[in-house]
């Protein structure tokens, strides 16, 4: 039987020397919603576990620029009680409330979450819509990455040996922007989504969208950004047509899988449906209506 | 047996006092299977197959047996072969030589799960080590999980030499089909010719698993003198005993069982595990031995019930009457004989009064985990077809559903297909009580439909013993032999407390273990309340009948003088008035002076049960865009004979619906093209949480059964029946789609939707 060795560093750099010099196979721990379940069912055994939850930067919600810094280990809940950035972020926040029960919610993490890269993962599309930039720590110092860079595939992320993502920043907020984010389940909690979409997007004085981002889970092996969806926005009133276009070209843009959890056809099919609810959320969030 | 007693008369029966056995339950100390620890105690683990089907060409243990801390391995070749016989009545029949290679497989591994190894260990660590040690040289077969696919002629077969049983003359070649069933009377072929209106549609079902929160646990401890004892969660201990002798060899007498608190069954702990497993770990290493099931071992290799495929007919004339029904069911068994078709084929038209009806069913084995029962086994696989396609009929011809179902119910004296005729009424009550709820005529919106269906049970009786302690304070002890998953010791203690005529709050019920009451029956069929009930009565009224001689002693009359009544012995007859009473707190407290400890026992096997019958409907709201169906409200009634207590057949029913709604929206086993359970966990083997569910009205109806004293009906079972075909109907009156593949899963039912 093999041992396994517990860290909890307190600075992310002391994590990056732990995971950097781990010969054996090494995992960050933050919530553990995740990867206690993967260690349980035997489908990780690693030698080395470090607990980045005592590490500071990583641990707390600041402003920056106008906007906000979040800790890749800020809890769901912890999002959810920040008047200030789950006013500003909604959508985000309800897609990470989405996750599990109260008490998986008072675990999980935006930055376990990603970096766990499940292509279902429900707060990585609301990230990715809200743009979020991932600032990494590793071996050869700090980056910045897109947060649509990081997963690429089923439990596959592009972080190098020794790097973990530290923080994202959430850019400052525009006047009239809005963001939100659906899923599917076949349930109304406690499930993972068949599919689900992100959508943020900022009006002008008028109402005409002048940004938008569409991002959808679960109909890939990653989350997809789907630019035209985007650009069916950008430019228009967001009235049912252009909200139309922009469901049609989510369902257009997806390229999901047979799976326990649904068939093609439906993720295809409801994937539009979903961004479609989800942008007359946003678009009343952008109008000031809640 | 006693007239019923008259309502007015009962002071406890009815009532809704707190349960005796709450407090530890809530406060975190109510001992569960896996609660138990002795000292010494080893920790076993089972090896399970990875393969759906293969044949076991040599298993060795030999490097498992050599880590540190492995106290014992054991195979097959650790329990006795048994005799290939089918023992007891058809329906339930059990063959032990299936049994013991459930338990651990022999020749070959039948599903992915099925158990071949376990070994004990100082640590459930080292446990889990060894059993990657242990290797298996498989020989990879075919495999079938489809049940139409297992009965095509160049299916894989499960046992080469399984001869169909029910047919004359037997066939000549194996195949996996177990047993054919057959009921008929009347003709209906002749009489479908005279219908104004056929329907014929066919059904499938999914195989579905009780979800009971607590896996099988148990601890078990063997003796060198051969003595052993087990702690288990179960529905019945002693079933557990004569299982685990049966598949040890074992004496009887040599086995004590203890009922472990148990966190839910709902049929699937009928049958053992885990328990003959641990004795013989611990037979073999002188130590006790521990077991725990994981959540994916209880998919992987308990008990579900049954998927199905079915072709229902029937025959109706514009007036409503139903002139002829022909039902065709196909069981998934599983790896092993024994699904419940039988009683899919007796219970389907069980609630109508139809002149000519032929139910033909198979029990067909493919490479799945043996099925178990599961609340009404068998009667919800073919409630769903029938009760659809009886709604289909009634559409046809104009007819209220509810109106429909009551011109053709069936009535004491109507005969059943499988011979006696129904001999209690309740069925037309509890239609009529649906029919007047205010909601069964609310208006419905956009998108919405409202559905009916309602469900037969038989219940059961059956073997119960009881025995009543009194105390000198005047508070009772009343051991049953039953486990209490429903509520049995409240309404144990409520009848106790009506019957002695004393406070609810001065009877203490208890599970006694197998060597300290009389044998009893496994807590199922909705007996408990029932014939335990009956024994509890018995002991009670020997107990008054004795305290009435002690007082008789007290005051030095004849004991032919004395009567029991509201809980005091009086003089009566020529004595009357001669004394005041004695309450049963001052007798009890003379018991050394009147002839030392008031103790009876009682025991039966009891007949007279009275079949359950729920009606309800369900209201539905169909997401056009998604597929969803959201269920708006379940109104179901239910004949419970005489209420004991209220809540908990009010519990009884709703928690028959909900795990109704399950089976009818998402529950279902999902395997891969490798014959591998995708989904042997909770989050993707979906039963309904909370927020997923209505307000669930319960309509207790009472008519009550003249065979218990209280009029008591079995109330656990058949609430789980109607849901299915009353939300497939609901979805049908909103949709204009009639789904017939259960689950009715949001991508099933937008593919319908845009089909």
């Amino acid at each position: 039987m093999s041992e396994m060795r517990f860290e909890a560093p307190k600075t992310a750099e002391a994590a990056v020397a732990l995971l950097a010099g781990a010969s054996g196979v090494a995992r960050v721990l933050a919530g553990g919603t995740d990867l206690l379940i993967q260690m349980r069912g035997g489908r990780v055994e690693p030698e080395l576990v470090v607990d980045i939850k005592g590490i500071a930067e990583m641990s707390t919600i600041t402003s920056e620029n106008g906007g906000f810094r979040l800790g890749a280990a800020v809890t769901a809940m912890e999002m959810h009680e920040h008047a200030a950035f789950s006013k500003a972020w909604p959508g985000l926040t309800e897609a990470a409330m989405l996750i599990g029960s109260y008490q998986i919610k008072g675990r999980a993490t935006v930055g376990g979450n990603l970096c766990n890269a499940s292509p279902a993962a429900d707060s990585v599309p609301a990230l990715i819509a809200a743009g979020a930039t991932a600032t990494i720590v590793g071996p050869k110092g700090r980056r910045d990455a897109k947060v649509e860079d990081i997963a690429t595939g089923p439990g596959k992320n592009s972080l190098a040996k020794g790097e973990i993502v530290v923080s994202f920043l959430l850019p400052a907020r525009p006047a009239n922007s809005g963001d939100a984010y659906l899923r599917f389940i076949p349930r109304t909690e406690m499930d993972i989504a068949v599919v689900g979409a992100g959508i943020n997007l900022t009006l002008d004085g008028k109402g005409v969208c002048t940004a938008a981002r569409v991002c959808v889970g679960a109909v890939a092996e990653r989350a997809l950004v789907v630019q035209p969806a985007a650009d069916a926005l950008i430019g228009s009133t967001v009235d049912d047509a252009a909200i139309a276009k922009m469901g049609a070209a989510v369902s257009a843009a997806c390229r999901p899988i047979d799976d326990k959890r649904g068939t093609k056809a439906f993720r295809i099919k409801v994937s539009g449906v979903m961004a479609r609810r989800a942008a007359a959320i946003a678009l009343n969030r952008a109008r000031g209506k809640n | 047996m006693s007239a019923v007693v008259t309502e007015k008369k009962l002071k406890v029966v009815g009532t809704r006092p707190d349960r005796p056995d709450g407090v530890p339950k809530l406060t975190g100390t109510a001992q569960y299977g896996a609660d138990y620890t002795l000292p010494g105690m080893l920790w076993g683990k089972i090896l399970r197959s990875p393969h759906a089907h293969a044949r076991i060409r040599k298993i060795d243990a030999s490097k498992a047996l050599k880590l540190p801390g492995v106290k014992g391995v054991i195979t097959a070749a650790d329990l006795p072969e048994q005799k290939f016989e089918y023992v007891g009545a058809e329906r339930v029949a059990q063959n032990f030589w299936h049994m013991t290679r459930n338990i651990l497989a022999r020749e070959k591994v039948l599903y992915e799960g099925h158990a071949l190894a376990a070994v004990a260990a100082t640590t459930p660590a080292i446990a889990a080590e060894a059993l990657k040690l242990i290797e298996v040289d498989y020989e990879i077969l075919p495999h079938v999980i489809d049940v139409e696919d297992a009965m095509k002629p160049d299916a894989p077969l499960l046992f080469e030499d399984m001869i169909t049983r029910g047919v004359e003359p037997p066939p000549t070649k194996p195949s996996n089909v177990s047993k054919r069933v057959e009921f008929k009377i009347g003709d209906a072929d002749a009489a479908f010719a005279t219908a104004d209106e056929v329907v014929e549609m066919s059904f499938k079902t999914a195989a579905v698993h009780q979800g009971y929160i607590e896996p099988h646990a148990c601890l078990a401890r063997a003796d060198a003198d051969g003595q052993a004892e087990v702690w288990s969660s179960s529905q019945g201990h002693f079933v557990v005993r004569t299982m685990t002798v049966k598949m040890l060899g074992m004496k009887t007498g040599d086995l004590r069982c203890h009922a472990a608190e148990i966190g839910g069954a709902f049929g699937g702990k009928t049958v053992v595990y885990v328990e003959p497993v641990a004795v013989a770990l611990s037979k073999k290493t002188g130590h006790p031995v521990k077991i725990m099931m994981s959540r994916e071992d209880v998919f992987k290799a308990t008990g579900p019930t049954s998927g199905a495929s079915m072709t229902i007919k029937v025959g109706v004339m514009r007036d409503g009457t139903i002139v002829a029904a022909k039902g065709l069911f196909k069981y998934q068994a599983g790896a092993f004989p024994g699904s419940p078709v039988m009683n899919g084929c007796m219970c389907g038209f069980a609630p109508y009064d139809i002149a000519n009806v032929n139910t033909i069913g198979y029990d067909v084995v493919c490479n799945r985990p043996k099925s178990v029962a599961y609340r009404a086994p068998g009667s919800p696989i073919s409630a769903f077809a029938v009760e659809s396609t009886l709604d289909m009929a009634a559409k046809k011809i104009g007819m209220d559903p509810i109106q429909f179902r009551l011109k053709n119910i069936a009535k004491i004296g109507t005969p059943t297909v499988w011979g006696p005729k129904h001999s209690h009424a309740g069925f037309a009550e509890t239609l009529q009580a649906l029919q007047k709820h205010p909601a069964y005529t609310a208006p419905l919106g956009k998108n919405q439909g409202r559905g009916v269906a309602v469900g037969y049970w038989f219940n059961g009786g059956g073997e119960s013993s009881s025995t009543v302690n009194v105390n000198e304070d005047g508070t009772v002890v009343v051991a049953t032999g039953s486990p209490d998953i429903g509520g049995s010791r409240a309404s144990t203690a409520q009848m106790a407390a009506e019957t002695l005529g004393i406070p609810y709050e001065a009877v203490r019920p208890i599970i006694a273990d197998t060597n300290s009451v009389g044998y009893t029956q496994a807590t199922g069929g909705s007996r408990v309340t029932f014939a335990t009930g009956i024994t509890v009565i018995n002991a009670c009224k020997k107990v008054t009948e004795e305290m009435c001689k002690r007082a008789a002693k007290m005051w030095k009359i004849e004991p032919e003088n004395v009567i029991w009544e509201d809980g005091s012995a009086r003089p009566a007859g020529k004595r009357a008035g001669e004394f005041p009473p004695l309450t049963f707190k001052e007798i009890a407290s003379k018991r050394t002076a009147t002839g030392g400890p008031v103790v009876a026992s009682a025991s039966i096997n009891a007949e007279g049960q009275a079949p359950g019958f729920s009606a309800q409907f369900a209201d539905v709201e169909v997401d056009p865009d998604t597929g969803a169906v959201k269920i708006l409200r379940d109104v179901a009634a239910q004949d419970v004979g005489r209420a004991i207590h209220p809540s908990y057949c009010e519990g009884q029913i709703i928690g028959g619906v909900v795990q109704g709604i399950g089976c009818a929206l998402n529950e279902e086993y999902i395997y891969d093209k490798n014959g591998h359970l995708e989904n042997a966990g909770f989050l993707d083997y979906r039963m309904p949480v909370a927020s997923d569910l209505p307000k669930i009205d319960a309509i207790v109806v009472e008519v009550p059964n003249p065979n218990h004293p209280y009029g008591v009906k079995g109330v656990a079972e058949a609430n789980i029946v109607p849901p299915m075909a009353a939300i497939a109907s609901a979805i049908h009156g909103a949709t204009g789609k009639r789904l017939t593949d259960l689950p009715m899963s949001p991508p099933k039912v937008l593919a319908a939707l845009d089909g």
